[in-house]
């Protein structure tokens, strides 16, 4: 079953469109990227899921139906937006403990997801006192408590130490091998490429594209074979598909054997001959340069 | 329901300023009550009290009191709308009303223990002070009761403003202007209507299930129940409006 369903989504505040006729589906059993450039509608989009925005028009449901008429919506869902939006004079325990006691689910789960995000030490202290990278396991904590099969996580990464980057990653690829929907969303293209097994990217409130990290990357972008040589004229020449870059040649018809083949046939000596992958990031500036809010 | 009051009542217990504001709203009684015992009592020369007078110099600091009751009801919600932490809590409980009963319910609950157990000790206080001689202690226990309905009435009118306002320096504006100032005002205005008008108005209203005024035509509970009116248009529209905006 569809985890999300994003339908015709579209958001105005005045004239002004946040989000504009969105349409895509999220499935289980993977971590689903959802990027964009800052104020591209990500964080309305998920609100407009989690039942928090109403949507100008469109529907988002969650496993066929809209958040607001799940009963016990945490043990469904999951969701950790703004790490930093909890009440700062609370202890991390209460604070969870009020969480859990709404959805009707026993104390003993806040022992274990205190336990499971590292933050049992610091169960008692008061969460105005807690660091960015702690208030973000203290969301995620909050986000496991009904054990959900759907998460939601938007710029979970933003703002933390590489240590805890590595560890919400590989937190989020483990949630997904358990066969759980984790969607989240993000800036930043070279976070997704470590995250990421499916990608919905969207600019200007609109989709730019729902696809495979792998297909992302071959469909933006193409690679290229990259030509050095101390008679690069010559081989330009011989080539002749080739763009002259000031240094070396750009090749993007033939296969590095075949250039190869050739340059050795007409005994022109290669000084560099390297296939380039084009990066996600690349592929991604490439596919949202026309949809920058701010271009700067 | 029961998971969200139990929830509401965490969330309630757990925050300092709350036990706080409720601590000054005892002491804001007690202590005023007792100061204004000990200069009734200055004043009366030596002549004997009686019970109701006394009871209700003890409750003279019911005003004070009812602001700092009105402020904790503002926060209750203004704080989570401060803090964005009322996005967790429709998270968990979307239906929006229903988190805001809870809330309400824990409020009146929390509140009117606190506020009764004041005003009673603020009473004893003052018995204490000026030895009445004797009298209708029916009308004392009234107005005891009247005092704690009338305070939490004061934190639930805070409550609606801040769930209707959603910041917390608008909505104390908003809720002291309604309790303090608007009843000062029309009776200040010109004209028969506005003389007949300001006894229907908030506090005015409010005040008789404590000190009914020979002057108001509302009794005691009559009166009660009209400010009970104001404060539930104003709890009516923050519901209208919590359930249409973003969060």
């Amino acid at each position: 079953m569809t985890a999300i369903r994003v339908k015709n989504l579209s958001k105005r505040y005045g004239d002004r469109t946040a989000v504009a006729d969105l349409s895509f589906d999220v499935e289980p059993g993977r971590v689903t990227g959802f990027l964009g450039p800052n104020g591209a509608g990500k964080s309305t989009t998920m609100r407009m899921i989690l039942g928090l925005d109403r949507p100008t028009s469109g529907t988002a449901l969650i496993g066929g139906r809209p958040y607001a008429e799940l009963r016990h919506p945490l043990r469904t869902v999951g969701a950790l937006l703004d790490a930093k939006a909890v009440h700062g004079g609370r202890s991390a325990r209460n604070h969870l403990l009020a969480v859990a006691q709404s959805n009707g689910l026993p104390a003993s789960r806040v022992e274990e997801v205190l336990e499971t995000v590292g933050l049992r030490d610091a169960a008692r202290r008061r969460i105005g006192g807690f660091s960015l990278g702690m208030s973000q396991r203290l969301g995620i904590a909050a986000a496991l408590l009904g054990d959900p099969e759907i998460l939601l996580f938007d710029e979970p990464v933003n703002g933390l130490d590489p240590e805890g980057i590595l560890w919400i990653r590989t937190f989020m690829r483990g949630l997904a091998a358990e066969g759980r929907t984790v969607f989240v969303s993000s800036h930043l293209m070279s976070e997704m490429a470590q995250t990421a097994d499916h990608l919905v990217v969207i600019g200007k409130g609109r989709l730019i594209a729902d696809t495979s990290v792998d297909e992302f990357i071959g469909a933006s972008s193409q690679g290229y074979v990259r030509v050095r040589s101390p008679r690069l004229a010559e081989v330009a020449d011989l080539i002749r598909v080739g763009d002259l870059h000031h240094d070396h040649l750009r090749v993007t018809a033939l296969s590095p054997l075949e250039i190869g083949t050739l340059t050795a046939r007409a005994g022109l000596p290669l000084e560099e001959l390297t296939f380039v992958q084009p990066s996600l990031e690349a592929a991604y500036m490439e596919l949202t340069k026309d949809s920058l809010e701010y271009a700067s | 329901m029961m998971d969200v009051i139990r929830s509401e009542w965490t969330k309630m217990r757990s925050v300092r300023s709350t036990m706080w504001t409720l601590l000054v709203t005892a002491l804001l009684m007690v202590g005023f009550g007792a100061l204004l015992s000990f200069a009734t009592k200055a004043n009366a020369e030596g002549q004997p009290i009686a019970a109701l007078d006394a009871a209700r110099a003890g409750l003279s600091g019911v005003t004070l009191a009812s602001l700092s009751m009105a402020a904790l009801g503002v926060l209750v919600i203004s704080g989570e709308y401060r803090t964005g932490g009322i996005r967790m809590s429709l998270l968990a409980v979307p239906r929006r009303l229903r988190l805001l009963a809870g809330k309400i319910i824990v409020f009146t609950v929390a509140a009117l223990v606190v506020c009764t157990a004041t005003a009673g000790a603020s009473v004893l206080v003052g018995f204490a002070v000026m030895r009445p001689a004797g009298g209708d202690g029916g009308a004392v226990a009234q107005a005891v009761v009247g005092a704690g309905l009338y305070l939490t009435a004061c934190g639930l009118f805070g409550l609606a403003f801040g769930a209707l306002v959603r910041h917390t320096p608008g909505a104390l504006l908003s809720v002291i202007g309604m309790i303090l100032v608007l009843p000062q005002l029309v009776r200040m205005l010109p004209g028969e209507w506005a003389r007949s008008a300001h006894h229907y108005v908030t506090t005015n209203a409010g005040l008789q299930v404590i000190t009914p005024a020979e002057a108001n035509p509302l009794g005691p509970w009559a009166g009660y129940a009209v400010y009970l009116a104001w404060i539930a248009a104003t709890m009516l529209a923050a519901a209208v409006l919590m359930n249409r905006r973003d969060a």
